[in-house]
């Protein structure tokens, strides 16, 4: 058993669920028990879905668990496949019911003799791969069976496109600013002149799977879903991929030369510098931003980055390469990926860590005092703690990271984006030196807006049981304004006289 | 046709025993633990119940000191783990970081299906470790979202000291509420409102509710010269409300039966069955109940509740007449329903996960009266209800207003269907008379929103063609 108190990532099924209904015409079959399809929840709430998520829990009870599921796996999927006729029914169970030990690719046999839709039991092991592991195999799961299908229908398309082209891998619902950077991909190539041949799986149609090997190169912009199937599509078809994500001027700039080698090879005759000179120079703000004199003042602070293995890497990249940003740690959640991380950021940083647990990180945020943290939702709730800014950079997702305005993170309009974000997390400029002087913007008014922890007043024993009488709803201010009162009056002790005196001088 | 032909006899009753979406009842902790201050609640579980309270609920970042998962490993689920050293380890961990009063262990379906022992485990290691451990099983094979409460407060009813203090000073340490209410009150007052009561066996309510509640709720008895002795839960663990047999109890809340069944079974106590303190009809019926019970005549009530209706007016004005569709999600479905149908709403379905028709007994016989009252026909109640079938309806008769979990809300507001989420009225504060301006306020506020953008056009934002027959 391991005590946690936050995941950096979720459990596979989720991971299983984004690849399926980030497909157009996919369902996704949940064998589980009630509450467990909260992926339904999320994928609504959070991205804003108009569309039902075409995923259906058939609900293991009591009776389920008893006498097995029998016919009521089969009976849902046909029943959907009849209601729904989608392409493609993926069945999955969770963490929970995966240990039901019930036949699941029994039921998924039976169900294909009788619908109309093709039926696939995700394989996975529940116990083993988080998340971002799961979708991984889930998608390489897909292109391999529509791969084969087409093999053996002989309608597998021979040969390559006329024009270079590529497919985008890696693009999923409730993926980390996903869709805006999917956007900015697909614009970069049609500058690059490059067609796209597919984007996967956001939007896509299993039906188009088999185009695939057209292609004449993978693009693979996240390191954590879509690397397996870019390989499998090489051995397979001998397609070149791209890993590199293009996050950064560096990184694009570089990301964009791979792909003039790779084209070239295949005899394009392609050349881009001019393109990236163009956009790194005049077009792209990012570069010209680095250079102007307010970020002089960027130059030596102390950064901590954390985050999952792309986001992270590349964000470490920016700020010690890009913007002279000195960069105390860096670190990841992908364990299972650390090698890889290593070998990306050892030489911008001074320290790597690879943790899954929030604890150690915040410790760690705490020890090292940056001026800005560049994390996840959890880090943005330490440095809220720890009164240090934190820009947002990661998944676990959060409503706020589907932001309706275009804000991608990748490309040329992605760098301005981080930018801005690097910008606004440090205070800077003028605004710096004015707090340094005089130290602070308003220091007439003694309360402080601080909750209790840094304060300098100590509490008695009684003075605090009292205030814990003192209803939950009500605690915060009535101690604000006892510590008010006490100031005021230079009280350093607050007792529960003090305490009451407070309140009789309110009124209340 | 009159009126009376359209309306059928009796409620209808149907198990759909369909597909549908709820919330897993480990969200329970989401509530318990603010309302417990010095509890902790250790989820056993795997990651799926983790990343639940951690995403859907949000509950996780703000709850971290008191609450955690103990995430079950490959190693436990072979069992070549020791359950019992494994719990020991962490809750040691527990002690050692937060010390609290108690320890919740919450059991989920995965400890259900590798058959942990958690309620012979805790007893042992309750007494080795020294802290309080109550074992609830919350899981979702057999419960639906609000009833985790219930799981949580039928173990801790066991926890319920059994005679009630005589020493002066643990009555003060026992009695917080009545300290709450006295709040800077001198002591020759206080004597005096204790005078203010009238002599009757000792009342304890259950159900959890926000503090204010419970000071409304206590007052409102207080009016009818009735002491209650105890809320189960406390704000404290360590304040537990005694009960001894024959001490009256009553539920404030729907989805509590297991607690109501253990506090009558095993702590000999008489249950109260009334219709639920939610909106002003239900809060007198809740009151007259329990002074009925309690030989007290009520005073004051008819122009008490009059009041309150009178302060719902503007908000009636909006509601009157329109439909209601509930799709089911807290149990709090029919109190609810009952509550609009008094305001001159129509309820054409109450979908519900679990309708225990005992303790809810005298709410659907309060909604059925309602029904006839107002001259509404009777909805049909649809326990475990299938959400495809249920969209299929709320299509073909185009409700008003559809009261739904999350996982439907926006693709139904987008396809034109006003909605409101059912988990709001979970955490608002909804019982009492004071409140139930709010559940108005919840009920209009979608109404108000889409009447404001009523004259753009904009009712539809999906196009027809490109949607799945869902749309």
């Amino acid at each position: 058993m391991k005590l946690a108190y936050w995941m950096y990532a979720g459990p596979a099924h989720i991971g299983t669920l984004r690849i399926a209904s980030s497909f157009q015409n996919v369902h996704g079959i949940m064998h589980a028990p009630l509450g467990d399809d909260y992926f339904n929840v999320m994928r609504s709430m959070l991205s804003r879905e108009r569309d039902f998520t075409p995923v259906t829990i058939s609900v293991v009870d009591r009776h389920v668990l008893a006498r097995g599921s029998q016919e009521k796996v089969v009976n849902n999927i046909t029943r959907k496949d009849a209601e729904e006729h989608p392409d493609l029914i993926v069945l999955t169970p969770t963490c929970t019911s995966s240990i039901l030990q019930e036949d699941l690719h029994n039921f998924v046999e039976r169900a294909s003799q009788t619908a109309e839709s093709d039926v696939l039991l995700a394989d996975i092991n529940h116990y083993r791969y988080n998340e971002l592991q799961a979708a991984d195999r889930t998608l390489g799961q897909i292109i391999k069976f529509y791969i084969d299908q087409a093999r053996k229908d002989g309608t597998l398309p021979q040969g390559k496109t006329e024009k270079p082209s590529v497919n985008i891998i890696g693009m999923t619902t409730l993926g980390f600013h996903n869709n805006h950077d999917a956007t900015e991909l697909k614009r970069l190539m049609t500058d690059l002149g490059i067609e796209v041949n597919e984007v996967i799986p956001e939007g896509a149609s299993v039906h188009n799977l088999k185009r695939l090997p057209q292609a004449w190169f993978n693009l693979v912009p996240y390191r954590e879903i879509g690397l397996s199937s870019a390989q499998y599509l090489q051995e397979e078809f001998g397609t070149p991929f791209i890993d590199i994500t293009p996050m950064g001027i560096v990184e694009t700039a570089r990301c964009i030369r791979a792909i003039q080698k790779t084209l070239n090879e295949q005899g394009a005759g392609v050349n881009y510098e001019e393109f990236i000179d163009n956009q790194t120079r005049f077009v792209s703000q990012a570069a010209w931003f680095s250079r102007s004199i307010d970020c002089q003042n960027l130059t030596g602070k102390k950064a901590v980055v954390f985050g999952d293995n792309t986001h992270a890497a590349a964000m470490t990249k920016i700020l010690a390469r890009e913007m002279g940003i000195h960069v105390v740690m860096a670190g990841t959640y992908c364990k299972y990926d650390a090698d890889w991380f290593r070998e990306q950021v050892s030489e911008y940083c001074d320290e790597v860590l690879i943790s899954e647990d929030n604890g150690e990180i915040g410790d760690k945020i705490a020890q090292h005092e940056p001026s800005a943290i560049f994390g996840t939702q959890m880090e943005r709730h330490v440095g809220k703690r720890l009164d240090i800014p934190c820009g947002v950079i990661a998944a676990p997702i959060h409503i706020q990271n589907f932001p309706v305005g275009y804000t991608p993170y990748m490309g040329y309009e992605g760098a301005n984006q981080i930018v801005d974000l690097v910008y606004n997390s440090f205070t800077l400029g003028m605004e710096d030196h004015l707090l340094e002087i005089f130290g602070g913007h308003d220091t007439k008014e003694v309360i402080t807006k601080t909750m209790s922890a840094d304060s300098d007043l100590a509490w008695t024993k009684d003075g605090q049981a009292e205030l814990n009488k003192i209803p939950g709803f009500v605690r915060g201010k009535v101690k604000r304004n006892t510590e008010k009162f006490a100031r005021d009056r230079g009280f350093s002790e607050i007792n529960v006289e003090v305490l009451y005196a407070a309140k009789e001088s309110v009124g209340a | 046709m009159t009126l009376a032909e359209t309306q059928p006899q009796a409620l209808e009753f149907e198990c759909e025993t369909g597909n549908y979406h709820t919330f897993c009842p480990i969200s329970c902790v989401a509530w318990l633990y603010q309302k417990i201050e010095d509890s902790f609640f250790l989820v056993i579980g795997t990651k799926t119940c983790g990343y639940f309270l951690q995403n859907a609920m949000g509950v996780m970042i703000f709850a971290e000191p008191r609450y955690a998962m103990a995430e079950l490993e490959e190693g436990d689920i072979s069992a070549q783990l020791n359950d019992y050293e494994e719990l020991k380890r962490l809750c040691l961990q527990i002690k050692r970081d937060r010390n609290p009063s108690v320890i919740v262990w919450i059991g989920t379906c995965t400890t259900e299906i590798i058959k942990t022992d958690l309620e012979g485990i805790a007893p042992r290691l309750e007494s080795e470790i020294g802290i309080p451990i109550v074992v609830a099983r919350a899981n979702g094979l057999d419960y639906a979202f609000t009833q985790g409460e219930d799981t949580v407060l039928a173990a801790m009813a066991h926890r319920c000291p059994e005679k009630s203090p005589t020493l002066e000073s643990e009555k003060k340490e026992r009695n917080a509420i009545s300290s709450l209410l006295n709040f800077g009150k001198k002591k020759e007052e206080a004597i005096a409102e204790e005078s203010a009561y009238r002599d009757h066996t000792p009342l304890v309510l259950f159900g959890s509710l926000p503090d204010p509640v419970v000071t409304q709720l206590t007052l409102e008895l207080k009016r009818q010269g009735i002491k209650v002795s105890g809320w189960l839960p406390s704000k404290r663990f360590t304040e537990l409300p005694a009960i001894e047999e024959g001490y009256y109890v009553s539920g404030v809340n729907p989805f509590l039966s297991r607690t109501a069944t253990t506090l009558m079974r095993r702590r000999k106590c008489k249950l109260i069955g009334s219709p639920f303190p939610i909106g002003p009809d239900g809060t007198r019926a809740w009151i007259e109940k329990i002074c009925a019970v309690l030989d007290i005549e009520p005073k004051g009530l008819d122009e008490r509740e009059a009041q309150i209706w009178e302060s719902l007016e503007d908000y009636l004005q909006i509601v009157r007449g329109k439909s209601v569709f509930f799709m089911g999600d807290n149990l709090l479905e029919v109190s609810l329903a009952r509550f609009l149908v008094r305001c001159g709403m129509t309820v054409s379905e109450i979908g519900i996960p679990y309708m225990d028709k005992r303790y809810q007994a005298a709410e659907l016989a309060f909604l059925e009266k309602t029904c006839q009252e107002m001259g509404v026909p009777l909805p049909k109640i649809v326990e475990k209800p299938d959400n495809y079938n249920q969209i299929q309806r709320i299509k073909e008769i185009q409700p008003d207003l559809v009261i739904t979990g999350m996982a439907h809300a926006n693709p139904l507001e987008a396809r034109g269907i006003t909605t409101k989420w059912s988990v709001e009225f979970t955490f608002a504060q909804i019982h009492g008379f004071t409140n139930a301006r709010d559940i108005l306020e919840l009920v209009t506020r979608p109404l108000r929103r889409n009447n404001s953008l009523k004259g753009l056009g904009w009712e539809k934002l999906v196009r027809e063609e490109a949607t799945s027959p869902l749309g």
